[in-house]
């Protein structure tokens, strides 16, 4: 899939590329959608469907999870010439859980009561797979800005389907958005709560449907 | 009496799947075959009822506040427990490593049927995840190991469910976009309202 964007054919002079050239501008692009980490590619489907019961923890999620695949994409990609092949994947373990254990350092600190919220899932950030994943194909390979630009366009994938995710479930399972009552302020006052949206299913149903939505209208039939 | 608890909580009510979407990945990509399935499943009831006790000695003899003092007083105040993330992926990845050689010595027929899942469960968020519930339940060292054994069983039991769904579902006709993850998601969703029912046991 991303193969084919990598190889076109760069015909412009190769030192006056652009920071943010057409070719680059892909790394961030295909993953929102064609590519899109989630619902294409399966992956990080682990830590990112347990904290979507709410939209704050999920936006803290989402940042935790792009600052640790910028990062770590960053790192390997400066060393890639440097790291055996046979140790690779214990140094890119090494490297995420160095930055994991950084963003959980900062959460405990500055932000106490969602580091409650989030409990297990930030050290789970360690095993997403969209984070292993991203090292070893891309940042193994390419230079550091192309990488840098692929831990955003991944990450950005990422975020935005669990932040569709809750969206949905805290709208329907508590009647608000980012602990604002939206149907008590629209004058809706005993709007009924959705007692499945609260539960895991709710999040396995939604991320269906997303994905249903998404592949009917880009045509992509799994078989 | 409060083992048995522990291991039916978490084998039913705490289903890795189903309440806590651990180890995902490996549920959605391996449970195209119920004989597959089954494979990875042993895997993983063998790699959490071996690691999660490891863990645990790791975090009272070395992570833990105060937890260095065996080795001499001035250790005492030494507080490690920030290293967590980086000693228990470590521990799993060694001992994945080295259940594989084991097996690979002592019974090449289960190492052929196991052999291919093994390097995959390093990296699967249930075994790192039943750690680090661990951790935050307080358990102690045979509360933990039944924890590990139950939790694998819980996981073991939801793959070849699924598996074993799936391989009937090749024959049903599901709309092209649902076809592969969409439905999956959804028989998963449906799965785990049937778990649901569960809550509220004890024993």
């Amino acid at each position: 899939m991303a193969t084919e964007t990598l190889e076109q054919p760069v015909v412009k002079k190769e030192r006056s590329e652009g920071l943010l050239s057409k070719r680059r501008r892909k790394f961030i692009t295909d993953p929102l959608n064609d590519d899109n980490p989630i619902t294409i590619q399966v992956l990080g489907i682990c830590s990112a469907l347990a904290i979507t019961l709410k939209m704050e923890p999920t936006l803290v999620m989402s940042i935790a999870v792009l600052f640790v695949i910028v990062f770590s994409n960053l790192i390997i990609s400066l060393f890639r010439n440097l790291i055996p092949n046979r140790v690779r994947i214990i140094v890119q373990l090494a490297v995420i859980a160095s930055l994991v254990t950084l963003v959980n350092e900062v959460l405990k600190a500055y932000y106490y009561d969602m580091y409650k919220v989030l409990s297990v899932y930030v050290g789970l950030i360690i095993t997403n797979c969209i984070i292993m994943g991203r090292l070893e194909a891309f940042a193994m390979g390419n230079k550091a800005w192309d990488s840098i630009l692929d831990g955003f366009g991944s990450g950005f994938g990422y975020a935005w389907i669990i932040l569709a995710v809750a969206f949905f479930r805290e709208l329907f399972g508590f009647g608000s958005l980012f602990g604002f009552e939206v149907f008590k302020a629209i004058g809706i006052e005993n709007f009924p709560n959705n007692g499945l949206m609260v539960t895991p299913i709710g999040a396995f149903m939604i991320i269906g449907i997303i994905i249903w939505i998404q592949r009917t209208k880009s045509g992509y039939v799994e078989h | 009496m409060e083992l048995i608890s522990l291991g039916v909580r978490s084998i039913f009510i705490d289903n890795m799947v189903f309440a806590y979407f651990l180890g995902m990945c490996s549920y959605l990509a391996v449970s195209k075959k119920v004989s597959t399935a089954v494979g990875l499943g042993l895997a993983v009831i063998f790699v959490l009822t071996i690691t999660v006790p490891a863990n645990w000695l790791i975090k009272e003899f070395i992570l833990k506040e105060g937890a260095l003092s065996w080795m001499g007083s001035g250790f005492a105040s030494v507080d490690l427990s920030f290293l967590q993330f980086i000693m228990f992926i470590a521990i799993i990845a060694a001992m994945v490593q080295l259940v594989e050689m084991v097996i690979e010595k002592v019974s090449p027929a289960l190492y052929g049927s196991l052999g291919i899942f093994l390097p995959l469960i390093a990296v699967n968020c249930a075994i790192l995840g039943s750690s680090l519930f661990m951790v935050q339940k307080d358990l102690n060292l045979v509360e933990s190991t039944v924890y590990g054994f139950s939790s694998g069983i819980g996981w073991f039991l939801a793959i070849i469910a699924l598996a074993a769904i799936r391989e009937r579902l090749k024959y049903s006709n599901v709309p092209d976009g649902l076809k592969g993850l969409g439905i999956t998601f959804i028989i998963t969703g449906l799965m785990g309202l049937a778990f649901m029912s569960f809550i509220g046991i004890s024993i």
